[in-house]
């Protein structure tokens, strides 16, 4: 069993409640860290080596400390919860079992940052969710841990709830604060960074909920002891929302130690594909990250085993590697089409685009149709090179990551299942009716021999 | 004595120039000036906030500073990225840069209705020119482009949807420029779009300023709309006493008619001062105004045709070196020419002219 240090309480029964939760150790971090000055804990989440689970891998103690202080200005704390990438549903297991798990980490990283409000911005299709995390809420400053004077030291600090429209676009953090302040949810062009000018122009952090739950842990067991589990960079654990064709879907916690084939093959976690068929590819961080083939999932191209660390899953780049993203392991089996599951995004992405910045707003809905064109047995040869072309000039070139992430996964796809494409150019009635299946992509890798001198 | 202003040193393709700290890029090369400006659709100076959308104005930073030289890993809009001392950028220098300006000119005109024909705006369209400039010669779009139902914005101002190319420009003007701001874009991604709430008019002393900004022919003037193509009309310069605003137009005429009124552009296509609806819309009589002259139009534009006011013509070098005679022809073509025979009057000719004709 791999150590736990998120979920390890979670099947505890009525956990989500005050009462519960506090029996169960709950606040003893909050308690610990108020008595420390916030530089104090600052140190541990740096010496912790968190990264920011929401996607980007940003280390959460540098973060931090990059946060403008300047006199008289009110400085916020705001807790991403507009989790709204494909395959990506961890954020939702926490806030709805765990809601008391987050509001102390809430409390915590207000405290270290000198926040005095602090907003959950939760995504609008979590209907449910806000009355979970207003009750936890209401319970919490019952008891005194939020409202005016926490425990005697003279820090307050109030949470709001607010509930998103249901744009995955207003999960970019400039985005998510423009629509906090009741403004239209387009991106902001960074320089400035929230940082130094976010929220009502104030300094403001903006992390994921999962981030933010783990410093609770951090606290309880200090940040040098949280960086001993992991792998090198990738330090802690990590919850994976694991979906598709596999036998047991579900959040799971990991600590990144692991091999990605043991992750998806043991009992433990994932418990191998489903109907004993065979596995083709696996996007592993949510929609946005490049597909990879079987063969080069398990491992890189330089033929080692690949591992759940942030490192491990990058390894190679973009031309064999893929990315650790948000933790939504997607997992297809030998019946899966890459080509409609490409255009599954990309129709996904032409929808979600704000339409700010030309590539983006044009050409994920070019992408989209050229995709669908493929997919329906219409497409020519040049549809594949047209594609590539459209989305190396979307990457790179768009106000905010999502043009980025709107073009990875096409160019992924092309990248590592060209013949798949060329195939359904080529046969375009048979493509109506079957599946390229599984080809070659799961063949072992052919490594390449050292040279000899 | 006054502490002197640190100028930051910038080289934009290899060009130095030294500009104040908190200048964009775009300006600092607007400041040296020529072909190496990246083309802007969606800054405008004069509008605060606006810029970063359209793309079409990225550079590479081939060098981030002096302090820290390290080049920026993305190609950045230049229109809102400030410079930093020591900066090196590249625009027309860089292969990727011009790449990313193709791609973006072509994603702009994919949804264009590419109706200049009939669009008021042809003559000077930002769009048009750079579509020239950047442009491919053919689009490689096979769907349907996307149009929008019209609807009714008020008696003055035309609004064309499927022209506009979402800069938000007009938003930002209205949002600085008036009291009441009626319109915005609705909807999100592709199918955004500008529009007002319920179909409410725009009606406002300073609202017909987004025909001005608008780069495209998506907000046109509806008391000009088919009147007249703007390369047939005579701009001159024309002021008069406003108690709203400058005062300071342009006229755009044919004989005594005022075909329209707009504000003053500079050779960015930004105005110099904004003008109130008063001069733009009602005072179409020459009698309304007092015209100081003509108009100076850049010599490229399609304005400018027939109008040659400023033309330098070069310099003959040739005589100069031959003291002063002129050059001996070899051969008159006249002389030889089966072709050029003056007493052949053309117009007499029945039908076209035909080698026969030529042969007697």
């Amino acid at each position: 069993m791999g150590r736990k240090l998120l979920l390890d309480k979670a099947h505890i029964e009525n956990i989500r409640y005050y009462d519960v939760y506090r029996a169960n150790g709950g606040y003893e971090s909050a308690e610990k860290a108020l008595k420390m000055t916030p530089e104090l804990v600052l140190d541990e989440v740096k010496k912790s080596g968190l990264r920011g689970r929401g996607g980007a891998g940003f280390p959460t103690g540098m973060k931090w400390s990059f946060i403008a202080k300047p006199e008289g200005v009110p400085r916020y704390l705001v807790c991403n919860a507009d989790e709204s990438e494909p395959g990506t549903f961890k954020d939702r297991y926490l806030m709805e079992f765990l809601p008391h798990l987050l509001i102390e980490g809430l409390l915590i990283s207000s405290y270290t940052l000198g926040a005095n409000s602090c907003y959950i911005y939760i995504r609008g299709e979590y209907a449910w969710i806000p009355d979970i995390l207003e009750e936890a809420i209401a319970d919490a400053k019952k008891n005194g841990w939020l409202g005016k004077n926490i425990k005697g030291t003279g820090f307050d600090l109030e949470i709001y709830v607010q509930r998103g429209a249901g744009a995955y676009i207003c999960g970019e953090e400039t985005a998510l604060i423009e629509s906090l302040e009741g403004k239209r949810g387009n991106p902001r062009i960074k320089p400035p960074f929230p940082a130094i000018k976010g929220l009502w122009d104030c300094p403001t952090v903006v992390n994921n909920v999962e981030t933010l739950a783990a410093i609770v842990p951090i606290m309880r067991i200090g940040g040098e002891e949280y960086a001993k589990y992991g792998t090198g960079k990738s330090t802690g654990t990590k919850l994976i929302s694991a979906c598709g064709n596999i036998n047991k879907p579900g959040v799971y916690e990991i600590e990144m130690n692991i091999s990605v084939e043991e992750f998806i093959y043991s009992e433990e976690y994932c418990g191998g594909i489903a109907n004993g068929k065979r596995l083709k590819a696996c996007i592993p961080g949510g929609s946005s990250v490049p597909i990879v083939p079987a063969n080069l999932l398990l491992k890189t191209a330089k033929g080692e085993t690949r591992m759940m660390t942030y490192e491990s899953l990058s390894d190679g780049g973009f031309a064999t590697g893929t990315m650790m993203g948000s933790g939504g392991f997607i997992v297809l089996d030998e019946d899966q089409c890459i080509v409609k599951n490409t255009l599954t995004f990309a129709r996904f992405y032409h929808h979600e685009s704000c339409g700010q910045c030309s590539p983006c707003r044009e050409g994920t809905g070019w992408m989209e149709r050229v995709l669908k064109n493929i997919e329906k047995g219409k497409g020519k040869m040049s549809d594949i090179d047209l594609l590539w072309d459209i989305q190396r000039k979307i990457e790179g070139n768009t106000i905010c990551p999502l043009g980025d992430a709107a073009a990875w996964p096409v160019a992924a796809a092309i990248r590592h299942f060209r013949d798949e494409f060329e195939w359904h150019v080529l046969n375009p009635e048979e493509s109506q009716v079957r599946n390229f299946g599984l080809a070659h992509y799961a063949d072992p890798l052919e490594i390449a021999a050292p040279a000899t001198v | 004595m006054a502490e002197e202003k640190k100028l930051f040193k910038v080289k934009i393709d290899g060009i130095p120039v030294e500009v104040e700290p908190g200048t964009t890029i775009l300006n600092a090369a607007r400041k040296i000036g020529g072909d190496i400006v990246p083309p802007a659709m969606c800054y405008y100076s004069k509008l605060q906030g606006s810029g970063g959308k359209c793309r079409t104005c990225l550079v590479k930073v081939s060098k981030g500073s002096e302090a820290d030289p390290r080049p920026m890993p993305k190609l950045v809009a230049s229109c809102r990225t400030t410079v930093m001392d020591g900066m090196e950028v590249a625009n027309i220098t860089s292969p990727e840069v011009l790449d990313a300006r193709k791609g973006v000119v072509e994603f702009l005109l994919l949804n264009h209705p590419l109706d200049c024909p009939v669009c008021d705006q042809a003559g000077e369209c930002s769009l048009q020119d750079l579509g020239y400039e950047h442009g491919a010669d053919g689009t490689r779009y096979e769907f349907k482009r996307r149009t929008f139902e019209k609807i009714d914005i008020g008696d003055k101002i035309q609004l064309h949807m499927t022209r506009c190319i979402l800069c938000y420009r007009c938003v930002y003007t209205a949002d600085q420029l008036t009291e009441k701001r009626e319109h915005g874009i609705l909807g999100r991604g592709e199918v955004s779009e500008i529009s007002t709430y319920i179909h409410k008019s725009l009606d406002n002393e300073f609202i017909g300023n987004v025909i001005d900004v608008c780069p495209v022919g998506a907000l046109t003037d509806k008391t000009f709309r088919f009147k007249n193509r703007v390369w047939f009309l005579k701009p001159v310069d024309a002021h008069r006493d406003c108690d709203k605003c400058c005062g300071k137009t342009v006229l755009w005429l044919r004989g005594d008619e005022v075909f329209r009124v707009t504000a003053r552009k500079d050779k960015y296509g930004e105005v110099e001062e904004f003008i109130c609806d008063t001069c733009r819309f009602d005072k179409k009589e020459t009698k309304d105004w007092i015209v100081e002259g003509p108009r100076n139009i850049d010599r490229h534009s399609v304005i400018s045709q027939g109008q040659y006011v400023g033309v330098v013509k070069p310099h003959d070098a040739l005589p100069d070196v031959l003291d002063g005679r002129q050059p001996k022809l070899l051969m008159d073509i006249h002389s030889i020419s089966q072709v050029n025979r003056p007493e052949i009057d053309l117009s007499k000719i029945e039908g076209p002219a035909h080698s026969d004709d030529f042969k007697n």
